[in-house]
């Protein structure tokens, strides 16, 4: 399977098998509901709020390995940080989605989410990788909404 | 026509092999693998008559048609007539005026949703299209209905993927004006029993569009035999070129209808307080026209003409039921679609993988098919499902790729059932 070890890297098969926080907050602080109608991906993330931080983050929905398991490892990812943060790391995740394939990601920043470099070979695949966090970006800022990646 | 067509002609044969030389986009790697190209109901690659038809109109004849005295122009006009007369052969219309000359199938069916709704619909007056269709023979009659009026039905499909005729015929009534309906669906491959739903739909006096988009490269379409009043076609899909389709419509229908878009090329005489307009088909082809692609479009056709097409039906038959029987054998795999009478289009579902994984995986191996909702969300919705993959084949595709497309699939499997 080494071919497809790029994209569909074995922390990214075993996020989509088993998504982590994988459940609806009852009376979340925000929660918002984003849609690819590409490949009619659609997730609600909900959050709750700890003053600026994130104490709590989870998703639902259906979608492809790389939208869910991309969900599922934000949820972990970005607990405990601050909005700023997020939206840094968000940044970031997006750039390594996006950039150069040959440009290597920061393993010490982006962690277990470097798993997703690969994408940036498959450009029909970033709104895939990234549904997820243009979601949580509404739910955080507004504290409700609808995003498409159209 | 190239001696190369007329030889194949000649010998009667359907040598894939040789079909393929045709072809040029055909002999590619793509990621390292050559490339297995099954997304035909998409789009069709172009063979190297179509090619040159449109290099030679560039290199030798350009010029805008009708009305010039120049000798560019006359053989520009002369070669954008001729393929008139190819399209009417091909569709055994009754009259060459009857071919019209439209963007591709959506246009085609907006011109009539647009022109023939204004004549045709009204308060009290019913459209009914199919659960199998295509976004673009759905939405041009929404906007109809809401314009004129009228109500928009839908006659529903077994889960095999079958319309429904015994529902069909109770829906239909004194207040059907228009029964819009695919020759086969893009999605499941379906082809529908045309012949019968426009005796049924003209029984109750209402007249009938034909979207031919999937037939018209795998079908033969006879429009007299059909017994339709409109039929629309791309000629993209009919290995021809992009931007350039048919509508073809009964003259006495045409006649009453009122154009679609003004503008040059569609008039007789203009003046500021009364414009005539030209005669069928004039009055439909507003402004300059896709020269080149109406002549690609005529050298598709005549590529497919000489072609043996039972030979062909006979070949593309064998690839959809090739393809059933080994996509079937793969565990977690379930064909969407299994209607009796299918062109050759395999539409399906993993249980571990979501349809998009699926294609990007195939793609990896050089395998391209088409994911998602195929422009068919309603049907998608019938189908309780948010997607499906599906190949299409066309006459150039072959057992092996079916066989790589399997393995693909395999693969696919082995990946997410954690195998």
């Amino acid at each position: 399977m080494s071919e497809f070890s790029e994209l569909y890297q074995e922390v990214i098969l075993d996020h989509n098998r088993r998504p982590r926080n994988f459940r609806v907050i009852e009376h979340p602080d925000g929660s918002a509901v984003g849609h690819n109608p590409l490949c009619g991906d659609e997730i609600t993330v909900y959050v709750d709020m700890d003053g600026d931080a994130v104490r709590d983050v989870t998703f639902q929905g259906a979608g492809c390995a790389i939208s869910k398991a991309s969900a599922s490892m934000m949820t972990e990812a970005i607990r405990g940080k601050s909005r700023d943060e997020v939206i840094r790391l968000f940044d970031e995740f997006h750039r390594m989605v996006t950039d150069d394939p040959s440009a290597l990601p920061d393993v010490e920043r982006m962690g277990k989410l470097a798993a997703f470099s690969g994408v940036c070979e498959f450009p029909a695949r970033v709104k895939c990788a990234s549904l997820a966090w243009h979601t949580l970006l509404a739910a955080i800022k507004d504290g409700k909404g609808i995003v498409t990646t159209e | 026509m190239s001696l190369q067509v007329l030889d194949r002609q000649i010998d009667g044969s359907f040598d894939v092999e040789r079909i393929r030389e045709d072809f040029p986009a055909l002999a590619q790697t793509v990621r390292g693998r050559p490339l297995v190209y099954l997304d035909n109901a998409a789009t069709t690659q172009k063979p190297l008559h179509v090619l040159d038809a449109m290099r030679r109109f560039y290199t030798e004849d350009n010029a805008n048609i009708h009305r010039g005295v120049h000798s560019l122009s006359q053989r520009a006009t002369d070669a954008y007539e001729c393929a008139r007369c190819v399209v009417r052969r091909f569709m055994n219309a009754p009259d060459n005026r009857e071919i019209i000359y439209v963007r591709g199938t959506t246009e085609a069916i907006n011109l009539v949703a647009s022109s023939y709704g204004s004549i045709a619909l009204g308060p009290g007056r019913e459209v009914l299209v199919t659960e199998l269709e295509h976004h673009a023979n759905i939405v041009p009659w929404q906007m109809a209905c809401e314009r004129f009026g009228a109500t928009l039905r839908v006659v529903p499909i077994t889960d095999e993927g079958e319309l429904r005729l015994d529902t069909l015929a109770g829906m239909l009534s004194s207040k059907t004006a228009i029964v819009a309906v695919g020759h086969a669906s893009n999605a499941l491959g379906t082809v529908n029993p045309i012949r019968e739903i426009c005796r049924m739909a003209h029984e109750a006096g209402a007249a009938v569009l034909v979207d031919g988009a999937q037939a018209a490269g795998h079908l033969p379409v006879d429009v007299q035999s059909l017994g339709c009043d409109f039929y629309a076609f791309s000629g993209h899909k009919a290995l021809g070129p992009t931007g350039i389709g048919v509508l073809w419509g009964r003259m006495s229908l045409l006649e009453q209808m009122p154009p679609y878009q003004g503008g040059g090329d569609m008039i007789r005489t203009v003046s500021f307080e009364k414009t005539t307009y030209s005669d069928v088909p004039g009055k439909f082809e507003a402004g300059t026209p896709h020269i080149a692609g109406v002549i690609g479009l005529g050298a598709a056709l005549e590529y497919l003409m000489a072609c043996d097409r039972v030979a062909m039906e006979a070949h593309e038959r064998d690839l959809l039921q090739y393809a059933t029987e080994r996509l079937s054998a793969i565990n977690g795999l379930t064909v969407v679609g299994t209607a009796p009478n299918k062109i050759g289009i395999v539409s399906f579902v993993m249980d571990a993988a979501h349809p998009h994984d699926i294609g990007t995986i195939a793609d990896l191996q050089g395998v391209a098919i088409r994911t998602g909702h195929h422009c068919a969300m309603p049907l998608m919705k019938r189908l309780c499902l948010p997607a499906t993959a599906r190949a299409s084949f066309a006459l150039y595709n072959t057992r092996a790729e079916v066989d790589a497309l399997a393995d693909a699939l395999e693969r696919v499997h082995g990946l997410f059932s954690g195998g």
